[in-house]
């Protein structure tokens, strides 16, 4: 879809050092604005439940727009960078400005220059020497464990965490759907009948599972979801607490 | 452009503008739809506090014909309240989506307003004679005893002030699960629809407790929702035959005939993507949000993000026309896409003829484009250009590169001044443009 190396002209400072690094900086630099783009539509849906009723067809076109991102990402295999990257700060901090991903396909091409129209920049300025450092560490780091192991996070990973994201992508629907009021943490809390499955809870397989899940979902969510974080671990301290009841008894 | 020069060009009047002059906006007074009757005699607008307000247009003052009649406010009424949804713990809101007037049949004048749950039948009435001279009731009021009645008289219309009433005379509610982006009635004049984002029903106008759902696109898991109804309209002429669009930027054609529930479409109005222009925002640019069929019936108009696209309902692969609204904001897309603009809804309108188009833009811009000319010009709603008569200046956007003179930059547009909703009157070459909340009325220059 998009031209790869394609060298980024809008901030300054840069010029010095992306002739040497052209090729590595510009592939994290398209994914890092597609990511942002991905973190931007994934808090618009939750914002989107606090709200009086959401707007079904804004919901319906964002979801859309994550689903083309995941898509893309599944297909050029940048997927498990969501769970390798530290992301405590998914956050609009992070969002850099994403003119690239307005450019034509055509427009990218040809090199042409788009003047920059970053609402982002306040942010992104006072980041600057901190997001190249970061972005080039990153990319090193990406690049090793795609070239080494890359067979083994494609078997991995990305399974788990299409399934865990296509999860709170059809919970978004479903508490569209129920129209519950509005909290991130109905949105993310997983209603699953095995947590009341005696079984599983005495061979302890769910609170692996659970805690698994809450990984997954803390890597791409912004910060107002800490509380559906502590929700899935009072949860299991309830859990443990039934269980123990349960044993003694 | 259209403007000066000779030959049909229109120029452009201040004629009116209504609603407050601050710029403090209280929520809702904001304009949330406009709307000419028949004869364009009337002119009606509904904001987001749930008011209808009805315009008239004066007599033409012969002596002075420099002028056609000014509008006047004739009638206010509160048509929705704001409702709770107690099983979903969720407000309705009591904002006016759209109003539609039905033809006059006698003197009274009827219109449907709907918010997002509930479609109401208005009934607009004049009254200005009263009864007097009754035999058992004083003049107040008060019941007069009838011993003291020694003779008998027949009471007397005699002329009052003139004073107008609403009354609701339909309500048609619960059936509707999601939000009414439209309504529009039948050219039978005895049905309309309503549509949701997922459904379309069709009702009689006599009838409240029943209507006939006519499509609906709910997928049975909810998961795997893609696409929602945008807007929804009847043919002109052929009251077998209506429009639906999509935020997929489909439009599908059915006809009532063919089955009860018109889940299969007669046509699809679809234009193939150019590959060249695809990025993530794509599918959010060709959401359609109005359409609206040509007065002739033969055309239909879309709506979306970046443009305003003529359709032949003869043709399905491809628009016959497309006029680009601004495209300077196609390299803006991840901005509007974080503030939410890329979601505002535009609709546009026809003029009496067909010939012209016109639709709203930020900063108070509203655009028109000649079909047969093929020229096109921008005007600005704004209080500064407040003197009757006065012709209004076509604007010009500046997308990149130097800016000309009495250019504007793109990014000192306004994009909180949207002009959303434009109404043409059916004969005449007046308009009426809604500001966030003020209503401009412009006409044609006449000499």
């Amino acid at each position: 879809m998009f031209v790869r190396g394609l060298k980024r002209k809008c901030f300054d400072g840069e010029e010095d050092i992306e002739g040497t690094l052209a090729g590595i900086k510009a592939i994290p630099s398209y994914n890092l604005q597609r990511q942002s783009l991905l973190d931007m539509s994934l808090v618009k849906l939750q914002l989107c439940h606090m709200l009086v009723e959401p707007n079904l067809c804004r919901s319906v076109l964002i979801a859309n727009t994550v689903r083309q991102i995941q898509e893309e990402m599944t297909q050029d295999g940048t997927w498990q960078m969501i769970n390798t990257q530290s992301t405590g700060q998914a956050s609009l901090d992070r969002l850099v400005s994403t003119d690239i991903l307005c450019r034509s396909s055509r427009e990218q091409a040809e090199g042409k220059h788009v003047p920059g129209y970053s609402t982002f920049s306040k942010d992104f300025e006072g980041n600057q020497a901190q997001d190249s450092s970061e972005t080039m560490s990153t990319a090193s780091s990406v690049q090793a464990p795609r070239n080494l192991q890359s067979d083994v996070w494609e078997m991995e990973n990305p399974q788990e965490n299409k399934g865990n994201f296509q999860k709170s992508l059809d919970q978004i629907f479903e508490t569209l759907e129920n129209k519950s009021p509005n909290s991130v943490e109905d949105l993310f809390s997983e209603v699953d009948n095995s947590y009341y499955d005696l079984d599983t809870m005495l061979t302890g397989m769910m609170s692996n599972t659970k805690m698994g899940h809450c990984d997954g979902l803390e890597t791409f969510s912004s910060p107002t979801t800490t509380p559906s974080n502590s929700n899935c671990k009072s949860d299991l301290n309830e859990l443990d607490h039934i269980v123990e009841i349960l044993v003694e008894s | 452009f259209l403007g000066a020069g000779g030959g049909n060009d229109i120029q452009w009047c201040f004629s009116q503008v209504k609603g407050a002059v601050d710029d403090d906006v209280a929520e809702a007074d904001i304009i949330s739809t406009v709307e000419f009757n028949h004869s364009g005699e009337l002119l009606a607008t509904g904001d987001k506090g749930g008011r209808v307000v009805i315009f008239q247009q004066e007599q033409e003052n012969k002596i002075q014909s420099h002028s056609r009649g000014e509008y006047n406010v004739y009638s206010t009424f509160q048509s929705h309240e704001p409702e709770f949804d107690y099983l979903k713990s969720l407000e309705i809101e009591e904002k006016i989506n759209k109003i539609r007037w039905l033809p006059q049949k006698n003197a009274a004048q009827f219109l449907l307003s709907t918010n997002d749950k509930t479609i109401k039948l208005w009934k607009i009435s004049e009254r200005d004679k009263r009864p007097e001279g009754y035999n058992l009731k004083e003049e107040d009021g008060r019941y007069r005893d009838p011993t003291t009645v020694t003779t008998l008289r027949v009471p007397v219309f005699r002329p009052m002030d003139l004073m107008v009433e609403a009354s609701p005379r339909r309500i048609f509610a619960n059936a509707h699960t999601y939000h009414i982006n439209s309504i529009s009635i039948n050219s039978d004049y005895e049905t309309y629809l309503s549509a949701d984002d997922l459904r379309i029903n069709l009702w009689h106008l006599e009838i409240t407790d029943r209507s006939f759902n006519i499509v609906d696109i709910k997928p049975a898991n909810m998961e795997e929702l893609t696409e929602v109804i945008t807007a929804a309209e009847f043919h002109p002429n052929s009251c077998n035959t209506f429009v639906y669009s999509s935020s997929k930027g489909t439009i599908r054609l059915c006809d009532m005939r063919a089955s009860a529930l018109c889940d299969r479409h007669s046509k699809l109005f679809e234009e193939p993507e150019d590959p060249s222009n695809r990025s993530f925002f794509s599918e959010i640019i060709s959401s359609i949000s109005d359409v609206k069929f040509s007065h002739s019936g033969r055309y239909m108009m879309t709506r979306d993000y970046l443009s305003v696209k003529i359709w032949d309902l003869n043709m399905e692969n491809r628009p016959v026309e497309t006029y680009q609204v601004h495209e300077y904001l196609r390299s803006k897309l991840c901005s509007l896409y974080e503030n939410d603009c890329i979601f505002d809804k535009f609709e546009c309108c026809w003029n009496g003829s067909d010939s012209i188009v016109m639709t709203g833009s930020y900063n108070n811009f509203f655009r028109m484009f000649d079909r047969n000319t093929k020229r096109d010009v921008t005007l600005e709603a704004s209080r500064e250009n407040n003197k009757p008569r006065t012709v209004l200046k076509p604007r010009k956007v500046c997308a990149s590169g130097k800016r000309k003179k009495d250019e504007i930059s793109v990014d000192s547009l306004d994009f909180n001044k949207k002009i959303l909703h434009t109404a043409w009157h059916p004969k005449e070459n007046i308009i009426a443009v809604a500001t966030t909340n003020n209503l401009y009325i412009f006409q044609d220059k006449m000499n």
